[in-house]
């Protein structure tokens, strides 16, 4: 009796899970007319867009705009200057499944969303993406596919902290180096202001010093990821 | 009878409650100091803007520090930014909270906005000639420029509804940026003086293409031959020059005219074919310019230390560089006979505060920042001008102009052409009117150009039924229906506002009805006075 009680417990246990999983929406689950990563990437620049993603990450809201990092389980996106109130800005944290209807655009080899406006998607998991490890794609041409992703970079050397304007408050220029060859890294002061951990980190590093780094892997004329983290190399 | 005096006393109260609802934040007009009191230590905020240059970041630390010897019971707090349009956000939110800095880098144009605060900017005419604390007054510790000494244009431009809100700090203009080196070889001359149908005609000639599908030009898969970095100054000059409406002095807005309208169409046709491009859709023009992908690039002469091939700014990598002769020429006229150009860059304002010695303290760090040593080694970092005439004729000054191309640093032949540009052609340059609003309409003329380019791209019809609509978006977006419009006769009148919010029509009605009922019991008092006296 015992052991039918506890087969049945299980199917039923099975049954609640499978219902579950039914309840919460794929990551990957697009709503009618939105395009998969796949048709973003291979619209053209200037062409409308119509995405849904979850942000992993804003800058700060200014003048009714917010510039926020997304991503979903196939790539990420660069949500340049969204239409945002301040209201609806607090409510961008990371995970949040969000609607977007813009433009593709290129900016300084930078592709974003330009002039977009977005709807919140209920009832949704959230997602975060988890940091691909990029460090061998470095200096590859294949870099640029994983743009706007989170990536981590390991084993980078340190050479050189530069702050713009000379001091600590606004962007910080980071060159490293891995293989003999530079990297440039930005500590975006929208995306992590002098009041961040990563800043202060940032700010205290030396050449020479082994780092492993985390950011977005965000493009200014060329690869210049923005830094999310930073820890000594293990 | 207490029933009538509780009346009227609750009367007399609502009355107080809504006239005290106004001008929460009103300050009393600051008067300046018989003496400045130094027993006693301030702190002041600066808030300055830079180009991402760090030599000038050094430089305003190095005037603050030099300031602090000469004032030790003066202590200035320096706040750097890249970008005037976030000083302004910030300075209008801080108005709010009563928290403004007291020393700002600003444009007139964001002044005016600033004004609607009570009192909140300080005019400086009466204090610019104090005989103490003055331009180079005589209890002034260092040796400032006297008024007599200020450039009397540059000064004009500080200048809203007859009072000087500011001083200039620098002055620049725009200047075309050319590649030499691919005008001669698409078979052109340059002209003396550029003009606008030059440009158009060469940038659509260089987007011929070889079989290989690279440019022939460039032999390169990129190039957008003519970039614009400020589509406002495009629009505002492009007006100026055909003599097309933009505004009046008093804040009519004239833009939405059939001149506007053509400029649009033709921006569109050029967009079209890909010779044109601007800074908010493409990126820096000396980038593309560097890079040999760009032939004419727009920008300030503040901005000539990043142009050409052998720039000491560069924000591409090195190998991306292209060897070409830069050119430093006007921005493209309409009337090359007659050339007009926008004068620009930073004022310097100073904010009230309710301690009238700390706005003393201030504006004696204003005038530190007029010195020769701060204007000439400001001016150094790029292609401006100093704005006093004590600068500008110091022998430090000319020498520095005199020693074009003796390298790539601080004598940088590019930026010496675009001073000197500027300084040849003072009397050319121009302002637009300055009012509460100029701000949003400069902001409307570049977004104009902007939104043509993006839609052309978009591949919508850029027809006369899209530029009324755009009118239309333009009014909207930036209020300038909402524009006060000073008129003729001395009152201020309001333009079209649209029906009172109905709180307001409520809250005048109970004004009246507060006001009758005074005057009724003040008359029925009265009478039962006369009649009292009457029966007496």
């Amino acid at each position: 009796m015992k052991k039918i009680v506890a087969m049945l417990m299980a199917l039923l246990m099975l049954g609640c899970c499978a219902m579950a999983e039914e309840a919460a929406p794929a990551v990957e689950a697009k709503s009618e007319g939105v395009m998969t990563y796949a048709e973003y990437a291979a619209a053209a620049i200037d062409d409308p867009v119509v995405i849904e993603c979850y942000v992993q990450a804003t800058q700060s809201w200014w003048d009714n705009k917010i510039t926020v990092y997304a991503a979903d389980s196939e790539g990420a996106y660069f949500l340049y200057e969204l239409a945002c109130s301040q209201e609806d800005a607090a409510k961008l944290v990371p995970g949040t499944k969000i609607k977007v209807t813009g433009y593709k655009g290129a900016w300084a080899e930078e592709v974003e969303v330009m002039d977009g406006t977005f709807e919140f998607v209920e009832g949704c998991n959230g997602y975060i993406a988890e940091p691909v490890d990029l460090t061998a794609v470095l200096g590859t041409e294949d870099l640029i596919n994983y743009q706007n992703q989170l990536a981590i970079f390991k084993g980078m050397t340190v050479k050189a902290i530069e702050f713009k304007n000379g001091e600590p408050g606004d962007d910080i220029y980071v060159t490293l180096t891995y293989n003999g060859a530079d990297y440039s890294f930005c500590v975006e002061r929208y995306l992590t202001g002098p009041e961040t951990e990563v800043y202060a980190v940032v700010s205290a590093l030396q050449a020479g010093d082994v780092v492993d780094v985390t950011g977005f892997v965000y493009w200014y004329n060329g690869v210049n990821t923005h830094i999310t983290a930073v820890v000594p190399a293990k | 009878m207490k029933t009538k005096r509780a009346f009227l006393a609750l009367l007399l109260c609502t009355c107080l409650l809504l006239t005290g609802c106004h001008g929460a934040q009103e300050r009393d007009a600051f008067r300046l100091p018989a003496v400045f009191d130094e027993t006693r230590t301030y702190e002041i905020t600066f808030w300055a803007k830079t180009e991402s240059n760090v030599t000038q970041a050094n430089i305003y630390k190095k005037a603050i520090e030099d300031f602090q010897k000469i004032y030790p019971n003066i202590k200035v707090n320096l706040k750097l930014y890249t970008d005037y349009g976030r000083i302004y956000q910030d300075v209008i939110t801080n108005i709010a909270t009563d928290s403004t800095p007291n020393v700002c880098i600003t444009y007139p144009d964001h002044i005016a906005t600033y004004l609607t605060g009570d009192n909140c900017v300080v005019p400086l005419d009466s204090i610019f000639t104090d005989e103490n604390y003055g331009l180079g007054g005589r209890e002034v510790r260092f040796d400032a420029p006297t008024y007599g000494e200020m450039i009397p244009e540059f000064l004009e431009e500080c200048v809203l509804a007859g009072r000087t809100y500011a001083v200039p700090y620098m002055r620049s203009t725009e200047v075309c940026y050319v590649n030499k080196t691919y005008v001669e070889k698409l078979g052109y001359t340059l002209p003396d003086v550029l003009t606008w149908d030059f440009i158009w005609e060469v940038s659509e000639a260089a987007l011929q293409k070889g079989e290989d599908g690279n440019y022939l030009v460039n032999g390169q898969p990129t190039l957008i031959p003519f970039i614009y970095k400020s589509t406002d100054n495009m629009m505002i000059q492009l007006l100026r020059q055909m003599g097309a409406g933009y505004s009046t002095e008093d804040g009519q807005v004239l833009i939405f005219n059939d001149d506007t309208r053509q400029v649009l169409k033709t921006v569109a046709e050029h967009v079209s074919s890909g010779a044109f491009s601007t800074f908010k859709i493409s990126s820096y023009p000396a980038n593309w310019l560097n890079a040999g992908q760009c032939i004419f690039a727009i920008d300030s002469t503040a901005g000539s230390t990043w142009m050409g091939s052998d720039a000491p700014l560069i924000d591409i990598d090195a190998d991306k560089m292209v060897d070409f002769e830069t050119v430093v020429m006007m921005v493209p006229q309409v009337d090359p006979e007659h050339p007009q150009m926008i004068s620009q860059g930073p004022s310097i304002c100073v904010f009230n505060k309710a301690d009238p010695q700390e706005v003393l303290a201030s504006w004696l760090f204003v005038q530190f920042l007029l010195t020769n040593d701060v204007q000439i080694a400001y001016a150094s970092t790029e292609g401006y001008v100093p704005v006093t005439t004590k600068a500008q004729q110091s022998p430090a000054y000319r020498d520095y102009l005199s020693r074009r191309g003796e390298d790539n640093n601080l004598y940088y032949p590019v930026k010496l052409d675009a001073t000197m540009l500027l300084l040849e052609h003072v009397d050319d340059t121009f302002t637009t009117p300055v009012f509460n609003g100029s701000a949003s309409l400069r902001d409307a003329a570049g977004q104009m150009i902007e939104e043509v380019a993006k839609s052309v791209r978009r591949k919508r019809a850029v027809d006369d039924a899209y530029i009324d609509d755009l009118y239309k978006k333009m009014v909207n977006l930036y209020r300038l229906d909402q524009i006060t419009v000073k008129g003729s006769s001395g009152p201020v009148q309001k333009k079209e506002l649209g029906p009172l919010p109905g709180i307001a029509v409520a809250l005048l009605a109970g004004l009246a009805v507060v006001w009758l009922g005074i005057i009724v019991y003040v008359a029925a008092d009265w009478l039962k006075g006369k009649r009292m006296t009457g029966k007496k």
